[in-house]
Protein backbone atom coordinates (compact mmCIF):
# COMPACT_ATOMS: atom_id res chain seq x y z
CA UNK A 1 0.00 0.00 0.00
CA UNK A 2 1.13 3.53 -0.72
CA UNK A 3 0.22 6.77 1.00
CA UNK A 4 0.42 10.24 -0.51
CA UNK A 5 1.40 12.99 1.94
CA UNK A 6 0.66 16.62 1.10
CA UNK A 7 3.76 18.44 2.39
CA UNK A 8 2.72 21.95 3.36
CA UNK A 9 5.14 24.82 3.50
CA UNK A 10 5.33 28.35 4.82
CA UNK A 11 7.86 31.11 4.26
CA UNK A 12 9.76 28.95 1.76
CA UNK A 13 10.27 26.08 4.20
CA UNK A 14 8.55 22.73 4.55
CA UNK A 15 6.63 22.90 7.83
CA UNK A 16 8.00 20.71 10.57
CA UNK A 17 4.50 19.35 11.16
CA UNK A 18 4.57 17.92 7.63
CA UNK A 19 7.56 15.78 8.66
CA UNK A 20 5.38 14.27 11.39
CA UNK A 21 2.77 13.47 8.76
CA UNK A 22 5.48 11.58 6.83
CA UNK A 23 6.20 9.51 9.96
CA UNK A 24 2.49 8.75 10.38
CA UNK A 25 2.27 7.68 6.74
CA UNK A 26 5.17 5.23 7.14
CA UNK A 27 2.78 3.21 9.38
CA UNK A 28 0.48 2.85 6.36
CA UNK A 29 2.95 1.75 3.68
CA UNK A 30 5.25 3.24 1.09
CA UNK A 31 5.34 7.06 1.27
CA UNK A 32 5.09 9.46 -1.66
CA UNK A 33 4.82 13.19 -1.05
CA UNK A 34 3.21 16.00 -3.01
CA UNK A 35 4.88 19.41 -2.91
CA UNK A 36 3.18 22.41 -4.46
CA UNK A 37 5.79 25.12 -4.89
CA UNK A 38 9.26 25.86 -6.21
CA UNK A 39 12.08 23.48 -7.11
CA UNK A 40 13.97 24.14 -3.87
CA UNK A 41 11.02 22.79 -1.89
CA UNK A 42 10.86 19.66 -4.06
CA UNK A 43 14.60 19.21 -3.55
CA UNK A 44 14.19 19.54 0.23
CA UNK A 45 11.31 17.04 0.13
CA UNK A 46 13.47 14.48 -1.68
CA UNK A 47 15.94 14.53 1.24
CA UNK A 48 13.35 13.53 3.87
CA UNK A 49 14.08 10.10 5.29
CA UNK A 50 11.41 7.52 4.45
CA UNK A 51 10.07 9.24 1.32
CA UNK A 52 10.33 7.14 -1.85
CA UNK A 53 8.93 9.57 -4.41
CA UNK A 54 8.31 13.31 -4.64
CA UNK A 55 5.49 14.59 -6.83
CA UNK A 56 6.33 18.19 -7.65
CA UNK A 57 3.46 20.47 -8.67
CA UNK A 58 5.49 23.31 -10.13
CA UNK A 59 2.67 25.21 -11.85
CA UNK A 60 2.25 28.72 -10.47
CA UNK A 61 -1.41 28.13 -9.58
CA UNK A 62 -0.29 25.82 -6.74
CA UNK A 63 2.35 28.09 -5.24
CA UNK A 64 0.09 29.45 -2.50
CA UNK A 65 -1.54 26.11 -1.71
CA UNK A 66 -5.02 27.44 -2.50
CA UNK A 67 -7.57 24.73 -1.72
CA UNK A 68 -9.48 24.89 -5.01
CA UNK A 69 -6.63 23.96 -7.41
CA UNK A 70 -4.76 21.80 -4.90
CA UNK A 71 -7.77 19.64 -3.99
CA UNK A 72 -8.43 19.08 -7.72
CA UNK A 73 -4.79 18.02 -8.16
CA UNK A 74 -4.99 15.61 -5.22
CA UNK A 75 -8.14 14.08 -6.68
CA UNK A 76 -6.39 13.56 -10.04
CA UNK A 77 -3.51 11.77 -8.29
CA UNK A 78 -5.62 9.83 -5.78
CA UNK A 79 -6.15 6.80 -8.02
CA UNK A 80 -2.72 5.39 -7.17
CA UNK A 81 -3.05 5.74 -3.42
CA UNK A 82 -4.85 4.08 -0.53
CA UNK A 83 -4.30 6.92 1.91
CA UNK A 84 -4.03 10.68 1.50
CA UNK A 85 -2.40 12.31 4.51
CA UNK A 86 -1.47 15.81 5.65
CA UNK A 87 -0.50 17.52 8.87
CA UNK A 88 -3.51 18.85 10.76
CA UNK A 89 -2.51 22.47 10.17
CA UNK A 90 -4.12 25.34 8.30
CA UNK A 91 -3.27 23.91 4.87
CA UNK A 92 -4.20 20.28 5.53
CA UNK A 93 -7.47 21.28 7.16
CA UNK A 94 -8.28 23.59 4.28
CA UNK A 95 -7.41 21.29 1.39
CA UNK A 96 -8.04 17.68 2.46
CA UNK A 97 -11.76 17.88 3.32
CA UNK A 98 -12.40 19.50 -0.06
CA UNK A 99 -10.49 16.74 -1.83
CA UNK A 100 -12.32 14.13 0.28
CA UNK A 101 -15.72 15.51 -0.74
CA UNK A 102 -14.70 15.30 -4.41
CA UNK A 103 -13.64 11.68 -3.82
CA UNK A 104 -16.89 10.95 -1.93
CA UNK A 105 -14.91 10.12 1.21
CA UNK A 106 -15.54 11.12 4.82
CA UNK A 107 -12.20 12.54 6.05
CA UNK A 108 -10.69 11.62 9.40
CA UNK A 109 -9.15 14.73 10.97
CA UNK A 110 -6.64 15.10 13.80
CA UNK A 111 -5.50 11.49 13.98
CA UNK A 112 -3.36 10.86 17.08
CA UNK A 113 -2.84 7.12 16.63
CA UNK A 114 -3.02 4.64 13.76
CA UNK A 115 -4.48 1.27 14.79
CA UNK A 116 -4.43 -0.28 11.31
CA UNK A 117 -4.96 0.84 7.72
CA UNK A 118 -8.69 1.42 8.32
CA UNK A 119 -8.79 2.30 12.00
CA UNK A 120 -7.68 5.53 13.62
CA UNK A 121 -7.88 7.26 16.98
CA UNK A 122 -8.89 10.92 17.12
CA UNK A 123 -9.83 13.26 19.93
CA UNK A 124 -13.36 14.66 20.09
CA UNK A 125 -14.97 17.16 22.48
CA UNK A 126 -11.75 19.16 22.87
CA UNK A 127 -9.80 16.05 23.75
CA UNK A 128 -12.18 15.06 26.56
CA UNK A 129 -12.78 11.81 24.72
CA UNK A 130 -10.80 9.68 22.30
CA UNK A 131 -12.81 8.07 19.51
CA UNK A 132 -11.52 5.02 17.67
CA UNK A 133 -13.15 5.03 14.23
CA UNK A 134 -13.03 2.58 11.35
CA UNK A 135 -13.49 3.89 7.83
CA UNK A 136 -15.56 2.00 5.27
CA UNK A 137 -14.36 4.26 2.43
CA UNK A 138 -12.18 2.76 -0.30
CA UNK A 139 -9.63 5.53 0.23
CA UNK A 140 -8.81 7.14 3.55
CA UNK A 141 -8.22 10.86 3.78
CA UNK A 142 -6.70 11.92 7.08
CA UNK A 143 -4.93 14.77 8.82
CA UNK A 144 -2.59 13.91 11.68
CA UNK A 145 -1.58 15.76 14.80
CA UNK A 146 2.11 16.62 14.68
CA UNK A 147 2.32 16.42 18.49
CA UNK A 148 1.52 12.69 18.28
CA UNK A 149 4.14 11.61 15.71
CA UNK A 150 7.87 12.32 15.73
CA UNK A 151 9.13 14.37 12.80
CA UNK A 152 10.81 12.31 10.07
CA UNK A 153 14.49 13.30 9.69
CA UNK A 154 14.78 16.11 7.13
CA UNK A 155 17.99 14.57 5.78
CA UNK A 156 18.99 11.08 4.73
CA UNK A 157 16.52 10.34 1.95
CA UNK A 158 17.12 10.41 -1.79
CA UNK A 159 13.72 10.16 -3.41
CA UNK A 160 13.23 10.67 -7.13
CA UNK A 161 11.37 13.83 -8.12
CA UNK A 162 8.58 13.63 -10.67
CA UNK A 163 6.91 16.77 -11.99
CA UNK A 164 3.14 16.54 -12.15
CA UNK A 165 1.15 18.51 -14.70
CA UNK A 166 -1.49 21.01 -13.65
CA UNK A 167 -5.12 19.91 -13.84
CA UNK A 168 -8.27 21.93 -14.47
CA UNK A 169 -10.07 23.36 -11.46
CA UNK A 170 -12.70 26.05 -10.95
CA UNK A 171 -11.07 29.48 -11.33
CA UNK A 172 -12.82 31.01 -8.33
CA UNK A 173 -10.12 31.99 -5.83
CA UNK A 174 -7.12 34.30 -5.87
CA UNK A 175 -4.25 34.72 -3.46
CA UNK A 176 -3.80 38.36 -2.42
CA UNK A 177 -1.23 38.63 0.36
CA UNK A 178 0.22 36.97 3.42
CA UNK A 179 1.60 38.35 6.66
CA UNK A 180 3.78 35.94 8.61
CA UNK A 181 4.68 36.92 12.13
CA UNK A 182 8.34 37.73 12.14
CA UNK A 183 9.64 35.75 15.04
CA UNK A 184 13.14 34.66 15.86
CA UNK A 185 11.63 32.20 18.32
CA UNK A 186 11.16 28.49 17.63
CA UNK A 187 7.99 27.27 15.97
CA UNK A 188 5.22 26.84 18.54
CA UNK A 189 4.20 23.36 17.38
CA UNK A 190 7.69 21.89 17.46
CA UNK A 191 9.38 23.86 20.27
CA UNK A 192 10.96 21.91 23.14
CA UNK A 193 9.77 24.51 25.64
CA UNK A 194 6.62 26.66 25.42
CA UNK A 195 5.96 29.68 27.65
CA UNK A 196 2.29 30.68 27.52
CA UNK A 197 0.27 33.56 28.90
CA UNK A 198 -3.43 33.97 29.57
CA UNK A 199 -5.91 36.60 30.59
CA UNK A 200 -3.83 37.19 33.72
CA UNK A 201 -1.16 38.89 31.58
CA UNK A 202 -3.43 41.93 31.65
CA UNK A 203 -2.57 43.71 28.40
CA UNK A 204 -0.71 43.50 25.11
CA UNK A 205 2.14 45.49 26.63
CA UNK A 206 2.38 43.42 29.80
CA UNK A 207 2.29 40.20 27.80
CA UNK A 208 5.90 40.99 26.86
CA UNK A 209 6.86 40.25 30.47
CA UNK A 210 7.21 36.66 29.22
CA UNK A 211 9.84 37.58 26.58
CA UNK A 212 12.93 37.46 28.85
CA UNK A 213 11.87 34.05 30.18
CA UNK A 214 11.24 32.71 26.66
CA UNK A 215 14.66 34.08 25.67
CA UNK A 216 16.35 32.42 28.64
CA UNK A 217 14.76 29.05 27.83
CA UNK A 218 14.91 29.27 24.03
CA UNK A 219 11.17 28.78 24.19
CA UNK A 220 8.27 29.47 21.85
CA UNK A 221 5.57 31.81 23.17
CA UNK A 222 1.95 30.65 23.28
CA UNK A 223 -1.31 32.01 24.63
CA UNK A 224 -4.75 30.95 25.76
CA UNK A 225 -7.86 31.80 23.79
CA UNK A 226 -8.74 34.36 26.49
CA UNK A 227 -5.49 36.22 25.78
CA UNK A 228 -6.19 36.16 22.05
CA UNK A 229 -9.80 37.27 22.55
CA UNK A 230 -8.58 40.12 24.76
CA UNK A 231 -6.32 41.27 21.93
CA UNK A 232 -3.03 40.75 23.81
CA UNK A 233 -1.50 38.57 21.09
CA UNK A 234 -2.30 37.44 17.53
CA UNK A 235 -4.31 34.28 16.94
CA UNK A 236 -1.39 32.23 15.62
CA UNK A 237 -0.10 31.97 19.20
CA UNK A 238 -3.31 30.35 20.41
CA UNK A 239 -2.91 26.96 22.09
CA UNK A 240 -6.08 24.92 22.52
CA UNK A 241 -9.01 23.16 20.91
CA UNK A 242 -9.35 25.77 18.21
CA UNK A 243 -5.71 26.77 18.06
CA UNK A 244 -2.49 24.82 17.99
CA UNK A 245 -1.97 21.49 19.70
CA UNK A 246 1.42 21.28 21.40
CA UNK A 247 3.22 18.63 23.39
CA UNK A 248 6.60 20.09 24.35
CA UNK A 249 9.00 18.73 26.94
CA UNK A 250 8.11 21.69 29.16
CA UNK A 251 4.97 23.82 29.07
CA UNK A 252 4.80 26.84 31.38
CA UNK A 253 1.39 28.49 31.85
CA UNK A 254 1.25 32.00 33.32
CA UNK A 255 -2.05 33.60 34.26
CA UNK A 256 -3.96 30.81 32.50
CA UNK A 257 -6.93 29.46 34.44
CA UNK A 258 -7.04 26.18 32.51
CA UNK A 259 -10.36 26.07 30.63
CA UNK A 260 -10.96 22.66 29.00
CA UNK A 261 -10.52 24.29 25.60
CA UNK A 262 -6.99 25.29 26.58
CA UNK A 263 -6.09 21.99 28.25
CA UNK A 264 -7.08 20.27 24.99
CA UNK A 265 -4.09 21.92 23.36
CA UNK A 266 -1.34 21.23 25.90
CA UNK A 267 -2.20 18.44 28.32
CA UNK A 268 0.07 15.96 26.55
CA UNK A 269 3.14 18.06 27.37
CA UNK A 270 5.74 16.07 29.31
CA UNK A 271 6.11 18.54 32.19
CA UNK A 272 3.59 21.27 32.95
CA UNK A 273 4.27 24.28 35.17
CA UNK A 274 1.50 26.67 36.22
CA UNK A 275 1.77 30.06 37.88
CA UNK A 276 -1.52 31.62 38.90
CA UNK A 277 -2.83 33.88 41.64
CA UNK A 278 -5.88 31.70 42.13
CA UNK A 279 -5.05 28.50 44.07
CA UNK A 280 -8.30 26.96 42.78
CA UNK A 281 -7.47 27.51 39.09
CA UNK A 282 -8.13 24.24 37.18
CA UNK A 283 -4.71 24.49 35.52
CA UNK A 284 -3.17 23.24 38.80
CA UNK A 285 -5.05 19.94 38.36
CA UNK A 286 -2.86 19.09 35.37
CA UNK A 287 0.34 20.87 36.42
CA UNK A 288 3.35 18.91 37.68
CA UNK A 289 4.65 22.00 39.46
CA UNK A 290 2.58 24.95 40.52
CA UNK A 291 3.27 28.31 42.12
CA UNK A 292 0.39 30.27 43.62
CA UNK A 293 1.47 33.86 43.20
CA UNK A 294 1.80 36.99 41.09
CA UNK A 295 3.31 36.07 37.74
CA UNK A 296 4.83 39.54 37.40
CA UNK A 297 6.96 38.76 40.47
CA UNK A 298 7.62 35.10 39.65
CA UNK A 299 8.70 35.56 36.01
CA UNK A 300 11.66 37.92 36.75
CA UNK A 301 12.73 35.64 39.61
CA UNK A 302 12.71 32.67 37.26
CA UNK A 303 14.83 34.59 34.75
CA UNK A 304 17.34 35.40 37.53
CA UNK A 305 17.42 31.77 38.72
CA UNK A 306 17.98 30.47 35.19
CA UNK A 307 21.07 32.69 34.88
CA UNK A 308 22.68 30.96 37.87
CA UNK B 1 -28.04 38.66 -2.03
CA UNK B 2 -29.09 35.80 0.17
CA UNK B 3 -26.86 34.23 2.84
CA UNK B 4 -27.31 30.69 4.12
CA UNK B 5 -25.94 29.88 7.59
CA UNK B 6 -25.91 26.26 8.81
CA UNK B 7 -25.98 25.94 12.61
CA UNK B 8 -25.45 22.91 14.84
CA UNK B 9 -26.89 22.06 18.25
CA UNK B 10 -24.06 20.79 20.45
CA UNK B 11 -23.28 20.12 24.12
CA UNK B 12 -22.83 23.56 25.70
CA UNK B 13 -19.19 24.60 25.70
CA UNK B 14 -19.19 25.09 29.48
CA UNK B 15 -20.16 21.48 30.15
CA UNK B 16 -17.41 18.94 30.70
CA UNK B 17 -18.35 16.01 28.46
CA UNK B 18 -18.71 12.55 30.04
CA UNK B 19 -17.92 9.38 28.15
CA UNK B 20 -20.75 6.83 28.38
CA UNK B 21 -20.00 3.80 30.54
CA UNK B 22 -20.39 1.41 27.60
CA UNK B 23 -17.83 3.33 25.54
CA UNK B 24 -20.29 4.00 22.73
CA UNK B 25 -20.04 7.77 22.78
CA UNK B 26 -20.38 10.90 24.88
CA UNK B 27 -23.42 11.42 27.11
CA UNK B 28 -25.82 13.97 25.63
CA UNK B 29 -29.06 12.97 27.42
CA UNK B 30 -30.07 15.52 30.03
CA UNK B 31 -27.08 17.73 29.16
CA UNK B 32 -27.44 21.44 28.41
CA UNK B 33 -27.29 21.99 24.65
CA UNK B 34 -26.48 25.24 22.82
CA UNK B 35 -25.59 26.58 19.43
CA UNK B 36 -22.06 25.67 18.39
CA UNK B 37 -20.02 28.81 19.32
CA UNK B 38 -18.41 29.11 15.87
CA UNK B 39 -21.88 29.00 14.30
CA UNK B 40 -22.92 31.94 16.48
CA UNK B 41 -20.02 33.86 14.93
CA UNK B 42 -21.23 32.80 11.46
CA UNK B 43 -24.79 33.98 12.20
CA UNK B 44 -23.47 37.28 13.55
CA UNK B 45 -21.36 37.87 10.42
CA UNK B 46 -24.29 37.15 8.11
CA UNK B 47 -26.59 39.47 10.08
CA UNK B 48 -23.95 42.22 10.00
CA UNK B 49 -23.60 41.86 6.22
CA UNK B 50 -27.38 42.29 5.92
CA UNK B 51 -27.34 45.28 8.28
CA UNK B 52 -24.60 46.86 6.14
CA UNK B 53 -26.73 46.37 3.06
CA UNK B 54 -24.45 43.77 1.49
CA UNK B 55 -27.13 41.09 1.87
CA UNK B 56 -30.91 41.06 1.75
CA UNK B 57 -31.84 37.89 3.61
CA UNK B 58 -30.25 35.52 6.13
CA UNK B 59 -31.57 31.95 6.17
CA UNK B 60 -30.40 29.58 8.92
CA UNK B 61 -30.53 25.82 8.58
CA UNK B 62 -29.93 23.00 11.02
CA UNK B 63 -29.73 19.28 10.33
CA UNK B 64 -30.70 17.29 13.37
CA UNK B 65 -33.37 16.31 15.85
CA UNK B 66 -36.59 18.21 16.57
CA UNK B 67 -34.96 20.14 19.44
CA UNK B 68 -32.60 21.81 16.96
CA UNK B 69 -35.58 24.14 16.50
CA UNK B 70 -34.39 25.91 19.66
CA UNK B 71 -31.03 26.54 18.05
CA UNK B 72 -32.72 27.94 14.96
CA UNK B 73 -34.92 30.21 17.11
CA UNK B 74 -31.78 31.49 18.83
CA UNK B 75 -30.27 32.29 15.43
CA UNK B 76 -33.44 34.12 14.42
CA UNK B 77 -33.39 36.03 17.71
CA UNK B 78 -29.90 37.17 16.71
CA UNK B 79 -31.35 38.49 13.48
CA UNK B 80 -31.71 35.69 10.92
CA UNK B 81 -34.90 36.08 8.86
CA UNK B 82 -36.12 32.52 8.56
CA UNK B 83 -35.10 28.94 9.28
CA UNK B 84 -35.10 25.44 7.83
CA UNK B 85 -34.85 22.30 9.95
CA UNK B 86 -33.79 19.13 8.16
CA UNK B 87 -35.03 16.42 10.48
CA UNK B 88 -32.82 13.38 11.19
CA UNK B 89 -32.36 10.94 14.07
CA UNK B 90 -28.65 10.25 14.03
CA UNK B 91 -25.95 12.89 13.98
CA UNK B 92 -24.85 12.77 10.35
CA UNK B 93 -21.18 12.99 9.32
CA UNK B 94 -19.82 16.11 7.58
CA UNK B 95 -19.96 14.40 4.15
CA UNK B 96 -23.70 13.73 4.56
CA UNK B 97 -24.27 17.22 5.99
CA UNK B 98 -22.45 18.76 3.02
CA UNK B 99 -24.65 16.75 0.62
CA UNK B 100 -27.84 17.88 2.40
CA UNK B 101 -26.61 21.48 2.32
CA UNK B 102 -25.87 21.18 -1.40
CA UNK B 103 -29.53 20.33 -2.06
CA UNK B 104 -30.62 23.32 0.03
CA UNK B 105 -28.17 25.60 -1.78
CA UNK B 106 -29.61 24.44 -5.10
CA UNK B 107 -33.12 25.20 -3.81
CA UNK B 108 -32.40 28.52 -2.09
CA UNK B 109 -29.74 29.96 -4.39
CA UNK B 110 -27.64 31.88 -1.81
CA UNK B 111 -24.60 33.91 -2.92
CA UNK B 112 -22.77 33.13 0.29
CA UNK B 113 -22.82 30.26 2.77
CA UNK B 114 -21.23 31.17 6.10
CA UNK B 115 -20.43 28.32 8.51
CA UNK B 116 -18.56 27.95 11.77
CA UNK B 117 -15.09 26.54 11.11
CA UNK B 118 -15.70 23.52 13.34
CA UNK B 119 -18.27 22.04 15.69
CA UNK B 120 -17.01 21.66 19.24
CA UNK B 121 -18.47 18.16 19.62
CA UNK B 122 -16.88 16.12 16.83
CA UNK B 123 -14.15 18.74 16.14
CA UNK B 124 -14.20 17.72 12.47
CA UNK B 125 -13.55 21.10 10.82
CA UNK B 126 -14.68 19.79 7.44
CA UNK B 127 -18.27 20.65 6.44
CA UNK B 128 -17.57 24.05 4.85
CA UNK B 129 -14.66 22.79 2.80
CA UNK B 130 -16.65 19.73 1.69
CA UNK B 131 -19.66 21.80 0.67
CA UNK B 132 -17.37 24.12 -1.32
CA UNK B 133 -15.88 21.09 -3.07
CA UNK B 134 -19.27 19.61 -3.94
CA UNK B 135 -20.49 22.93 -5.33
CA UNK B 136 -17.22 23.86 -7.07
CA UNK B 137 -17.23 27.16 -5.18
CA UNK B 138 -14.32 29.07 -3.69
CA UNK B 139 -13.72 28.66 0.05
CA UNK B 140 -12.50 31.26 2.55
CA UNK B 141 -11.85 29.11 5.59
CA UNK B 142 -10.83 30.22 9.14
CA UNK B 143 -11.93 33.76 8.32
CA UNK B 144 -11.03 36.67 10.59
CA UNK B 145 -12.35 39.38 8.24
CA UNK B 146 -14.88 39.35 5.42
CA UNK B 147 -15.69 42.11 2.88
CA UNK B 148 -18.05 41.81 -0.05
CA UNK B 149 -17.03 44.19 -2.85
CA UNK B 150 -18.16 44.19 -6.51
CA UNK B 151 -19.16 40.57 -6.83
CA UNK B 152 -16.18 39.26 -4.94
CA UNK B 153 -15.60 38.43 -1.31
CA UNK B 154 -12.28 39.32 0.29
CA UNK B 155 -11.32 37.12 3.20
CA UNK B 156 -8.52 37.34 5.76
CA UNK B 157 -7.66 33.82 6.88
CA UNK B 158 -5.98 32.60 10.05
CA UNK B 159 -3.05 30.40 8.99
CA UNK B 160 -0.35 28.65 11.02
CA UNK B 161 2.21 31.45 10.96
CA UNK B 162 0.04 34.55 10.55
CA UNK B 163 -2.72 35.80 8.27
CA UNK B 164 -3.46 35.38 4.57
CA UNK B 165 -5.78 37.34 2.28
CA UNK B 166 -7.64 35.68 -0.56
CA UNK B 167 -10.46 36.85 -2.80
CA UNK B 168 -13.22 34.62 -4.07
CA UNK B 169 -15.77 34.84 -6.84
CA UNK B 170 -19.39 34.77 -5.63
CA UNK B 171 -21.08 32.50 -4.81
CA UNK B 172 -18.63 31.34 -2.15
CA UNK B 173 -18.19 29.55 1.16
CA UNK B 174 -16.87 31.24 4.30
CA UNK B 175 -15.97 29.45 7.55
CA UNK B 176 -15.75 31.62 10.65
CA UNK B 177 -12.81 31.70 13.03
CA UNK B 178 -13.12 33.16 16.48
CA UNK B 179 -11.74 36.63 15.79
CA UNK B 180 -14.22 37.35 13.00
CA UNK B 181 -16.61 39.11 15.36
CA UNK B 182 -18.16 39.01 18.80
CA UNK B 183 -21.70 37.62 18.54
CA UNK B 184 -24.48 39.73 20.03
CA UNK B 185 -26.78 38.58 22.79
CA UNK B 186 -30.37 38.26 21.68
CA UNK B 187 -32.57 40.81 23.42
CA UNK B 188 -35.88 39.75 24.98
CA UNK B 189 -37.97 41.59 22.35
CA UNK B 190 -35.95 39.90 19.61
CA UNK B 191 -36.40 36.49 21.26
CA UNK B 192 -40.18 37.13 21.23
CA UNK B 193 -40.05 38.28 17.61
CA UNK B 194 -38.06 35.17 16.61
CA UNK B 195 -40.93 32.97 17.76
CA UNK B 196 -43.05 34.38 14.95
CA UNK B 197 -40.43 34.05 12.20
CA UNK B 198 -40.98 31.25 9.65
CA UNK B 199 -39.45 27.83 10.40
CA UNK B 200 -39.86 25.13 7.77
CA UNK B 201 -39.27 21.47 8.66
CA UNK B 202 -38.13 19.02 5.97
CA UNK B 203 -37.64 15.29 6.72
CA UNK B 204 -34.11 14.39 5.58
CA UNK B 205 -35.50 11.40 3.70
CA UNK B 206 -37.37 13.79 1.36
CA UNK B 207 -34.08 15.21 0.07
CA UNK B 208 -32.92 11.94 -1.46
CA UNK B 209 -29.43 12.19 0.00
CA UNK B 210 -27.43 9.12 1.01
CA UNK B 211 -26.66 9.84 4.66
CA UNK B 212 -25.24 6.44 5.62
CA UNK B 213 -22.20 6.93 7.85
CA UNK B 214 -18.79 5.99 6.46
CA UNK B 215 -17.12 5.83 9.84
CA UNK B 216 -17.95 3.20 12.45
CA UNK B 217 -17.24 4.24 16.00
CA UNK B 218 -15.34 1.29 17.46
CA UNK B 219 -15.09 2.83 20.90
CA UNK B 220 -14.99 6.11 22.77
CA UNK B 221 -12.73 6.30 25.79
CA UNK B 222 -11.63 8.81 28.38
CA UNK B 223 -8.10 10.05 27.75
CA UNK B 224 -5.48 9.17 30.34
CA UNK B 225 -5.99 11.46 33.33
CA UNK B 226 -3.12 13.69 34.24
CA UNK B 227 -2.47 13.78 37.96
CA UNK B 228 -2.06 17.05 39.77
CA UNK B 229 1.53 17.52 40.89
CA UNK B 230 2.90 19.61 43.71
CA UNK B 231 2.90 23.27 44.62
CA UNK B 232 6.30 24.82 45.17
CA UNK B 233 6.98 27.89 47.26
CA UNK B 234 9.37 29.90 45.14
CA UNK B 235 11.00 30.44 41.76
CA UNK B 236 14.24 29.08 43.21
CA UNK B 237 12.58 25.84 44.21
CA UNK B 238 10.82 25.56 40.83
CA UNK B 239 14.03 25.93 38.84
CA UNK B 240 15.75 23.42 41.12
CA UNK B 241 12.93 20.89 40.53
CA UNK B 242 12.93 21.46 36.76
CA UNK B 243 16.70 20.98 36.66
CA UNK B 244 17.19 18.06 39.02
CA UNK B 245 13.86 16.24 39.36
CA UNK B 246 12.13 16.66 35.97
CA UNK B 247 15.50 17.16 34.21
CA UNK B 248 13.78 19.24 31.59
CA UNK B 249 16.03 22.33 31.56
Amino acid sequence: MTALVLLDHEGGQIRKAALSAVTAATHLGDVHVLVAGNAALAQAASQIAGVSKVLHAADARYAHELAEPLAALLVSLAGSYDHIVAAAGATGKNVLPRAAALLDVQPIPDVVSIVDAQTFVRPIYAGNALATVRSADAKKVLTVRSASFDAAPAEGGSAQIETVAAVDSPDVSWFEAVQLSDSARPDLESARVVVSGGRGMGSEEKFHALDPLADALGAAVGASRAAVDSGFVPNELQVGQTGKIVAPELYMAFGISGAIQHLAGMKDSRVIVAVNKDPEAPIFQVADYGIVGDLFEVVPQLVEELKK
Amino acid sequence: MKILVPVKRVVDYNIKPRVKADGSGVETAGVKMSMNPFDEIAVEEAVRLREKGAASEVVVVSIGVQQAQDTLRTAMAMGADRAILVLTDEGPEPLAVAKVLRTLVEKEGPSLVVLGKQAIDDDMNATGQMLAGLLGWGQGTFASKVDVVDGRVHVSREIDGGTEQVSLALPAIITADLRLNEPRYASLPNIMKAKKKPLETIPAADLGVDMAPRLTVVSVAEPAERKAGIKVGSATELVEKLRNEAKVI
